[in-house]
C-alpha cells in the first residue's frame, strides 16, 4: 500500500476493561510509530465509552486492542457502541490473547483481525496498514 | 578469590565452619545419609579447606551465614525443602473455597487466593461488566464473602498468600472472619503479595487504586498495624517478578526491587520503627526466566547485597532481619502458545534455577498459563514438576550446588557489579520513590521489553516454535485444555446476593465507619489499616473502601513513558 501521499494513518493503542499488563501495548506502539503511522496511546483501563469518544475526537482508523487477560470478552459490546456512535469505517484489530473458543465471537462482532502471541513486527505492521487503509477508502467513497 | 591465609582468617575458618555444622544438626530433619545412584555417599555442603579458603569467609560464606551467598538457612533444601505455594483463584467464594478444600484434603499446609481483576481495580462486582467477573481470580468484595471462601479452613493453622494490594481490604475480611470465629489475630499467618504498589506503578499496573503517596503512608500504616496485632503476618512482599514480566533485565528486576525495599525500609525508619523488628517481616518475590546461570546468580548476588544493606542502611543487627527470604515464580512471559506442551520443558529449566539459585517456595506455572487460569491437568503437571525435582532429580541433596563454579562466582559477582549499578542509578534520583515518580524506571524496563523483542523479531534470540523449528499449519492450541469461563448463572447470583447485602446492611454503621476512615485519611496521628479492619466489619465492602480513600488521597494515574 502506497502511503507517501495522503496524510498519515491515525491509530488507536489501547486496552479496555481491568486488566493492566501494557508490555504488548507499548511496543506495538512503538512499531506503528516507527512505520510512520500516528499513535495515540492510552493508559489500560479505558472504558467502552472513552473509546468510542476517543476514536471519534481523534479520528483514527484503527482502534487496535490489547487483551491478555478476559478483557476481548467485551469487545462485542464496543463494536456495538462504536456503529451506534456512527463511527462505522473505523477498524478494529485486536492483540493477544484470545482463546480458540472465542476468535469467532469477536469475528463475527466484527473486529477484523486478530493477531496472536508470536505475530511478527512484520505481520502487524503490515495488518494495521491493510486495515487503516480500508477504514479510509471507506470514509473517502463515503464523502464522494 | 585472593589468597590470604593468615592465622586469624583460618581461627576464624574453622569457627565458621564448626558453627555451621552445628546449626546443619540442629536444623535438618532427617539424619538420613544419602548416596548417589552409583553409591557415592553425598555431603550436604562442598566447599574449599581452610587452605584454599582464600576470599571464601567475606564473599560466600557457610549457609546460614554472611553475606548468605550460599543461602539464607544453615540446611537449606537438604533440611527442609521449598514450599510448594500453587496460585488459585476463581469464580464466586463458594467456588474457591470448593476448591482449596480439595487441596487441604490432598496436604496442602499453605494457601493462595488471587482476587478476581475487578478487586485489583478496586471494583464491587455489581460495578464492573458481569463477563470479566471471576475469569482471573476469586470475586471477593466483603468480609463474608471471605467467610464463605475460607469454609471449613482453619484460619488460625494454614498460612494464607494473598494478592491484597493497598489499602489491604482482603488481609482485613480475615481479621473479620477470624474475629467471627473467635480465632486470635496472634494465629494468623500468610504474606500479602503485592503490598509493593511501587512495583505496580511500573510494571503491571494492576493496582492504581490510589495516588503514589497515598499508597506510600498506607503500606507503613499496614505495616505497623501488623507488627504490633498480626505477629505472623508477613506485611510486605517486594515484587521483582512484575517488571522482569513487564521487560527488564534480571539484573535489573533484581536492583529495582532492592532499590524498592531500601526505600520501603527507610521509610519505616521514618515512621520511628526498629529495623531488627520490621525486616524479618520483610519477603521478596521473584521471576524466574530460563536463563538458568543468570538467575541463579542472580539470586545469589541478591542475597550478598541485602545483607550489606541491611547493616549499612537500616541499622539492622540480627540476622533475621538480614536474610533475603524469597518467593520464586517461573517466568509466564517465556512460555509460547505455540506447541504449548514445549512449556513443561521452560517451566522444569525455570524451577531448576530458582532451587539452586536457593529460593524458599516455588509456584510454577502450568503450560496453558499462557492463554487460561490453569485447568486440573496442566496444574497437576506443574506440581508433578516440582515433586520430580524435589524426589527424583536429587535437588535438595547439596546445598548451594553451583558454588565454586568459576562460571558462577564470576557472573555472580558480575551480576552484583551491574545490579549496583543500576541501583546508584536509583539513587542519584532521589531513590526509588522519585525515580518511579519521574518516570525512570519505566523508561528503563519499556527499552529493555523494546531490546528483548527486537532481538526475537531479528531471530537473534531463538524461541523454539516462536521463530525456529516451527511446526507449519498450527496455531498450537489444539493441544490446550478447552477455555472454561464462570457460570454465569452463579456469578449473577453472586452480584445479586451483594445488591441485597447493601441494601439490608445498618447504613447507620457503615456511614459512620467511612466517615471515620475519611477522617482517618486526613490525619497524620491514625492508622487507616486500622480503620480499614473497623469498617469492613460492619458491612462496608471492598469498593467502597477504596473509592473513600480514592476520594481523599488521590487516584493513581499511570505515568505514559514514551
Amino acid at each position: 500500500m502506497n502511503v507517501d501521499n495522503q496524510t498519515p494513518y491515525r491509530i488507536l493503542v489501547t486496552k479496555i476493561g481491568l486488566d493492566g499488563h501494557d508490555r504488548g501495548s507499548r511496543i506495538v506502539a512503538a512499531y506503528l510509530r516507527d512505520a510512520g503511522m500516528e499513535v495515540i496511546y492510552t493508559a489500560p483501563w479505558q472504558s467502552l465509552d472513552d473509546v468510542v469518544r476517543l476514536a471519534g475526537d481523534e479520528d483514527v482508523d484503527v482502534i487496535g486492542i490489547s487483551s491478555l487477560s478476559t478483557d476481548h470478552l467485551i469487545i462485542p459490546d464496543l463494536m456495538s457502541r462504536l456503529v451506534a456512535a456512527g463511527l462505522l469505517n473505523v477498524r478494529v484489530v485486536v492483540g493477544g490473547i484470545v482463546p480458540n473458543e472465542e476468535l469467532s465471537m469477536l469475528l463475527e462482532s466484527g473486529v477484523s483481525a486478530i493477531l496472536g502471541p508470536g505475530t511478527d513486527r512484520a505481520t502487524i505492521v503490515e495488518q494495521v496498514r491493510h486495515y487503516a487503509a480500508a477504514a479510509r477508502h471507506d470514509r473517502e467513497t463515503e464523502f464522494t | 578469590m585472593g589468597q590470604r591465609t593468615n592465622p586469624e582468617s583460618t581461627d576464624l575458618y574453622d569457627q565458621s565452619r564448626t558453627q555451621w555444622e552445628k546449626e546443619y544438626d540442629r536444623d535438618r530433619q532427617s539424619g538420613d545419609t544419602l548416596q548417589n545412584r552409583s553409591g557415592i555417599p553425598i555431603q550436604p555442603l562442598y566447599g574449599p579447606t581452610r587452605e584454599t579458603a582464600g576470599s571464601y569467609l567475606d564473599t560466600l560464606g557457610f549457609p546460614g551465614q554472611e553475606p548468605y551467598t550460599r543461602g539464607i538457612y544453615p540446611s537449606m533444601h537438604r533440611g527442609k525443602s521449598w514450599s510448594q505455594r500453587q496460585l488459585i483463584g476463581q469464580g464466586t467464594p463458594d467456588e474457591y473455597n470448593e476448591r482449596v478444600l480439595k487441596l487441604i484434603d490432598a496436604g496442602t499446609t499453605a494457601i493462595s487466593l488471587i482476587p478476581c481483576n475487578s478487586v485489583y481495580r478496586g471494583n464491587d462486582c455489581d460495578d464492573v461488566p458481569q463477563p470479566l467477573l471471576g475469569t482471573c481470580g476469586t470475586v471477593i468484595n466483603t468480609a463474608e464473602h471471605m467467610d464463605s471462601a475460607l469454609d471449613g479452613v482453619d484460619i488460625g493453622s494454614i498460612s494464607t498468600a494473598m494478592n491484597d494490594p493497598s489499602p489491604f481490604t482482603l488481609l482485613s475480611f480475615v481479621l473479620n472472619t477470624a474475629d467471627r470465629r473467635g480465632v486470635s489475630w496472634q494465629q494468623i499467618s500468610g504474606t500479602s503479595n503485592q503490598s509493593d504498589y511501587l512495583s505496580h506503578y511500573v510494571a503491571n499496573h494492576m493496582f492504581f487504586r490510589l495516588s503514589l503517596a497515598g499508597a506510600r503512608r498506607i503500606l507503613v500504616d499496614h505495616i505497623t498495624f501488623c507488627l504490633d496485632q498480626v505477629p505472623h503476618w508477613n506485611p510486605l512482599s517486594v515484587v521483582g517478578q512484575h517488571m522482569q514480566q513487564a521487560g527488564a533485565t534480571p539484573a535489573e528486576a533484581m536492583g529495582f526491587t532492592l532499590s524498592s525495599a531500601l526505600q520501603y525500609g527507610r521509610d519505616c525508619l521514618n515512621r520511628g520503627m526498629d529495623p531488627d523488628d520490621f525486616l524479618p517481616r520483610f519477603t521478596f518475590f521473584f521471576d524466574i526466566s530460563l536463563s538458568l546461570f543468570e538467575e541463579v546468580a542472580k539470586f545469589r548476588a541478591g542475597r550478598r547485597i541485602w545483607a550489606r544493606l541491611t547493616q549499612n542502611e537500616l541499622g539492622a543487627t540480627t540476622s533475621r532481619a538480614r536474610r533475603f527470604k524469597f518467593h520464586g515464580q517461573t517466568s509466564g512471559a517465556d512460555l509460547t502458545l505455540q506447541q504449548p506442551l514445549n512449556n513443561i520443558a521452560r517451566v522444569s529449566t525455570q524451577a531448576i534455577a530458582g532451587i539452586l539459585g536457593g529460593l524458599q517456595s516455588l509456584h510454577t506455572d502450568s503450560y496453558d498459563e499462557v492463554i487460561n487460569v490453569p485447568n486440573e491437568h496442566p496444574a497437576r503437571i506443574a506440581v508433578a514438576t516440582q515433586n520430580i525435582l524435589r524426589e527424583e532429580a536429587g535437588l535438595c541433596d547439596v546445598i548451594d550446588p553451583l558454588g565454586g563454579s568459576w562460571y558462577v562466582e564470576e557472573l555472580t559477582d558480575q551480576m552484583e557489579t551491574k545490579i549496583l549499578d543500576i541501583m546508584d542509578v536509583v539513587e542519584n534520583e532521589g531513590g526509588m520513590f522519585r525515580a518511579v515518580e519521574s518516570g525512570l524506571v519505566q523508561r528503563m524496563i519499556g527499552e529493555s521489553a523494546l531490546n528483548w523483542q527486537s532481538r526475537v523479531d531479528s531471530g537473534k534470540q531463538k524461541i523454539v516454535g516462536v521463530n525456529c523449528y516451527r511446526i507449519p499449519k498450527t496455531d498450537g492450541q489444539e493441544t490446550m485444555p478447552p477455555t472454561v469461563r464462570p457460570a454465569t448463572e452463579k456469578m449473577g447470583a453472586h452480584v445479586e446476593q451483594l445488591r441485597r447485602f447493601k441494601r439490608e446492611r445498618n447504613q447507620t454503621e457503615v456511614d459512620h465507619n467511612l466517615t471515620k476512615l475519611r477522617r482517618a485519611a486526613n490525619s497524620k496521628d491514625d492508622n487507616v489499616f486500622s480503620r480499614v479492619v473497623e469498617a469492613t466489619a460492619s458491612g462496608v465492602t471492598h469498593g467502597e473502601v477504596v473509592s473513600c480513600l480514592r476520594e481523599e488521597l488521590g487516584f493513581g494515574h499511570p505515568l505514559i513513558v514514551e
